[in-house]
């Protein structure tokens, strides 16, 4: 881990803020740029992809539109399933425009006709709500002769459909099931078309850097972390909620502000993320350089058994996997069974090194994401509190 | 390069290798003799890459990738052997076990099974993860008499996923659930014998381990054997000779004819019979049913006779029509498959030239074909009164039964079939490969027409053989016999599909109305009865290609090429039934069909 100077704790207002930004008019000012400069700015604004795995937002936009298949997508990726995570649920209950015209930007800049969000089935309380403000949207499209349009798909609750190629299987009515890579969405991606599939807060974020410019969001976090990030925040917190924070703080600046003065453990990243016990709280950076995070940060004190979170978690995996492929369908089992079993002593301790190399193996051999970063999790809390997991 | 592709240049373990823009890593290494096992994979299928135990290291890559789903790309280097993939491999290994019913011993698949294989080469004796088969999952459904489902072996490569909907368009297996609770099942997880399968055991055969198989049924037999009050005739499908020695030591596409007789009449058969004499019987009926038809249709206008006629030779391919196009069933043959003519007649007409009785016979019937086993126990199949096939073995079976005989097979004497219902000609051999009931049909049906042979070098009707998915063809009558004069100039158009998906897609276009046929020919199994789902495993397009060539050499060798040259074919007509289509015929030699729902 590169050793990075953090940045003090600094709430801003970029995403949320509705005074001084009319999401449509941002729209109108970049129509009449060429859509080359508009990936340009987001590229040189450094935005990375927001949904945790980081890729850089303005290449994703620039690859795509230099495929030549036809028709282009642009998908927003509103399965925001990440157990701890809940701020894209609140972006587009209260910003849902400016996710709207970041799509629309994208469209404009890649040269797509149609965008879906692809909402989480469990929002489906937000679907009235949202169909009629698209309505009004597409019309405002129309009006400036934009030809883009975006529609709604709902899914059907499953975690594994927030990984991007499951998602597109799922919007194409097939089991949510992630496909093997390469091709990558901006070659063959929807339909396996060419297609940019961005998180929620990532498309608020592209909307704003073409409001402020991009000098404006390099004002904001480090040289690997541009920008803020709206962190959901829970757990053993007074102060549980949404905060829009600078990019680059360390955690124990983080846990200053949040905790309630007896934290034992933040897990950064939601359940698929790392644990960070109290002894690294200072060393760690929130952010690409030291722990990134898709925004969920769980906060844990004294009063908690890291056996039962790690447990929780390996329950998760083990019902969400998709099972198609074996490191991730039976390694989920194996280490969720294996902690029990240590625990009732039917294992000794040591077996719990043998989990570690299976969840090491599982990072290095599951077909996506989701088997890869059992790891994360298993292993961060299985090394610092071993001694909960076994007695 | 010929075709407009680009070279990729790679390494593979240090070695260099170019290989066409596209190519998997695993088959650039494999041009590298580098061995990369696989589980999931499977030349008929697209790739999956799911089972991930064939995961290589890919210098700068932070991830393992899997070499049978990932594209070589110029400059990549691949190692297939280091530290981090073989522990990687064996995790995979060791997990599989871990869900699998590993009672290797008792298992029918024990020493052909895929994950046993990888077991032990990686030599995973030690296990260390928690045993997680499930009780309830240990009893294999065996409602279906042709296909045995056991959750308690399956690994979820989904292969047999992939075979049913893929090639064969049925998807009666298909994934459900998720997580720990994924499982490979039928729709709404009934029984086998109650979903829409069509029994072709295309499953079974890229099944890896024994979660598919087939319904055994060879202790059955070998008690009809050695009980002495029973007289056991064994009839042979077309297939089986020329796949059974690849069960048995031999290389694929040998025909093994004269020793398949030899180790049945050393098995303790009473009667080694050839199930070719019958199909050489179905294309007497079939071929003067497709005349009488066509004249119904374009002379009488007959409405209730309907065109194309179907062949119904393949019972996975009738069942597929019963559940999927049930409206088609008119336009099925009425005649029976050569098993099933076969069938009746041991019980009545052998029965009676050897004077036994039928009740004392059993016959059992040796054929490359899972769906063989339903078909024998449709209550339509009992002319004779008994059932009248009463059991049915597969290729693998018979093999079974040869290395349980202690019999060495390549040492065997050739013999030849006893009589009667044992001779045939090159017409009934070409049964066994796609195109080849169309071929054996038109050879005796053209000359019944016109009184000379088909015009075609050497009665090889090229334009019906080959392995595309859909074939049509056209022959043009000349010089039709008076009594056939409608068909003076006439040209037929005849099409040919094998695999149910390539059905499908003709039956499709029949429906439309985009293409209209006389005769359709359509086989269950890709390649026809020479890639049916009871032949040896494994199987390729490459081991089929040499199992057609060994069927067409077959027939190419026969003294006897046409159906209606067979003597014992004239023999039983003068003696027992007449003429083709006679009152005895309709009575023992036909049938009907049922629709069938699809849920």
């Amino acid at each position: 881990m590169e050793t990075a100077e953090a940045k003090n704790f600094k709430k801003v207002d970029i995403i949320f803020e509705c005074q001084d930004c009319k999401p449509i008019e941002v729209l109108d000012t970049n129509l009449e740029r060429k859509p080359d400069d508009i990936i340009l700015d987001i590229i040189d604004s450094g935005l990375k992809g927001r949904g945790g795995a980081g890729f850089p937002t303005g290449l994703k936009w620039k690859f795509t539109k230099n495929e030549t298949a036809e028709p282009k997508y642009v998908i927003c990726n509103a399965d925001e399933g990440e157990p701890g995570t809940f701020k894209d649920r609140e972006i587009l209950d209260r910003v849902p425009e400016k996710v709207f015209v970041g799509m629309a930007l994208c469209g404009y800049s890649i040269g797509a006709k149609e965008g879906i969000i692809y909402l989480r089935g469990e929002y489906n309380f937000l679907l009235k709500d949202l169909n009629k403000k698209l309505e009004k949207f597409n019309k405002q499209l129309k009006d400036r002769n934009l030809d883009f349009s975006i529609s709604i798909k709902s899914g059907s609750g499953a975690y594994i459909c927030g990984e991007e190629s499951a998602l597109f299987e799922s919007m194409e009515g097939k089991r949510g099931e992630p496909r093997n890579k390469p091709p990558y969405p901006t070659t063959e991606g929807y339909n396996f078309k060419p297609t940019v599939i961005n998180n929620v807060e990532t498309l608020v974020y592209t909307t704003m850097i073409c409001n402020l410019g991009p000098d404006k969001f390099k004002e904001l976090g480090t040289k690997d972390s541009r920008g803020s990030k709206v962190f959901s925040v829970s757990g053993d917190t007074p102060i549980a909620g949404i905060y829009e924070l600078e990019l680059g703080m360390s955690l124990s600046t983080f846990v200053e502000e949040f905790g309630d003065g007896d934290t034992k453990s933040v897990q950064v990243g939601g359940a698929s993320g790392h644990c960070v016990p109290r002894k690294y709280f200072e060393d760690t950076i929130i952010g690409f350089e030291g722990i990134p995070t898709g925004g969920s940060m769980m906060i844990f004190n004294s009063t908690r058994s890291m056996y039962n979170v790690l447990h929780d978690y390996l329950e998760f995996f083990t019902e969400e996997s998709c099972g198609q492929c074996t490191p991730c369908r039976v390694g989920c089992q194996q280490l969720l069974k294996g902690i029990e079993a240590v625990k009732r002593g039917e294992r000794k301790p040591s077996y719990l090194d043998d989990l570690k190399k299976l969840a090491s193996n599982m990072n290095l051999s599951a077909k996506c994401g989701l088997g890869q970063s059992v790891a994360n999790p298993f292993n961060s809390i299985v090394d610092n509190f071993r001694e909960e997991i076994i007695y | 390069m010929s075709n407009n592709k680009y070279l990729v240049n790679l390494t593979v373990n240090n070695k260099p290798v170019s290989v066409e823009e596209g190519t998997t890593i695993l088959d650039a290494a494999r041009k590298l003799k580098f061995k990369i096992p696989t589980l999931c994979h499977h030349p008929d299928l697209h790739v999956a890459g799911n089972c991930r135990v064939c995961v290589v290291e890919q210098k700068g890559a932070r991830n393992l990738v899997a070499s049978c789903a990932t594209p070589v790309s110029e400059g990549m280097e691949i190692y297939t052997n280091s530290a981090k993939v073989r522990e990687s491999r064996k995790h995979v290994i060791e997990l599989l076990l871990s869900e699998h019913n590993a009672d290797c011993t008792k298992c029918i698949k024990n020493g052909r099974c895929e994950l046993q294989e990888l077991a032990s080469e990686y030599r995973v004796g030690d296990h260390v993860f928690l045993d997680l088969v499930d009780e309830k999952d240990k009893i294999p459904d065996i409602s279906s008499p042709s296909i045995q489902k056991d959750d308690s072996k399956c690994i979820r490569c989904q292969r047999c996923v992939r075979t049913c909907s893929e090639l064969q368009a049925v998807s009666a297996l298909a994934v459900v659930n998720k997580g720990d609770e994924q499982r490979v099942s039928t729709f709404l997880n009934k029984p086998l014998d109650d979903v829409v399968c069509t029994n072709c055991g295309q499953c079974v055969n890229r099944c890896p381990t024994g979660a598919l198989t087939e319904r055994a049924y060879l202790d059955n037999v070998w008690e009809a054997i050695n009980d002495p009050s029973k007289h056991t005739v064994v009839q042979t499908a077309p297939a089986v000779r020329i796949g059974l020695g690849e069960d048995l030591g031999v290389d694929p596409g040998q025909r093994v004819t004269g020793k398949m007789v030899a180790a049945l009449k050393a098995i303790g058969f009473d009667s080694v019979l050839d199930t070719d004499f019958t199909a050489d019987l179905t294309i007497m009926e079939e071929g003067t049913e497709l005349l009488t038809r066509l004249k119904e249709a374009l002379v009488d206008n007959n409405e209730s006779t309907k065109l194309p006629m179907m062949t119904s030779c393949s019972p996975g391919w009738v069942k597929f029509q019963e559940h999927m196009f049930p409206e088609l069933l008119p336009n099925l043959s009425s005649c029976k498959s050569p098993q099933q003519m076969f069938g009746p007649l041991a019980k009545t007409y052998y029965a009676q030239k050897k004077g036994l009785k039928a009740e004392n016979i059993v016959s059992v019937s040796v054929m490359p074909c899972t769906a063989k086993k339903f078909e024998a126990e449709r209550p339509e199949m009992r002319a004779s009164g008994y059932q009248d096939v009463d059991y049915v073995l597969t290729t693998r079976e018979m093999a079974m039964m040869v290395k349980q005989a202690g019999i060495e097979f390549e040492s065997l004497e050739d013999q030849n079939y006893d009589s009667i219902m044992g001779k045939s000609s090159g017409a009934g051999v070409i049964f066994g490969a796609t195109g080849g009931v169309m071929e054996a049909a038109l050879r005796t049906a053209y000359e019944i027409v016109t009184g000379e042979e088909v015009p075609f070098k050497n009665l090889n009707i090229t334009p019906v053989r080959g392995m595309e998915g859909v074939r049509d063809a056209q022959i043009t009558v000349k010089g039709a016999k008076p009594e056939w004069s409608f068909l003076e100039g006439a040209t037929l158009n005849v099409a040919v599909a094998h695999g149910l998906a390539n059905a499908k897609k003709l039956m499709q276009a029949v429906k439309s109305g985009e293409k209209e046929y006389h005769f359709i020919e359509v086989m269950g199994c890709p390649g026809g009865c020479l890639g049916g789902g009871g032949q040896p495993i494994p199987t390729s397009q490459e081991i089929r290609d040499a199992r057609a060539k060994a069927i067409y050499d077959e027939d190419a060798d026969m003294p006897i090429r046409k159906s209606h040259e067979n003597p014992e074919i004239q023999a039983i007509y003068n003696d027992f039934l007449g003429e083709p289509l006679s009152h005895k015929s309709h009575d023992l030699l036909h049938t009907h069909y049922k629709p069938r729902k699809r849920y």
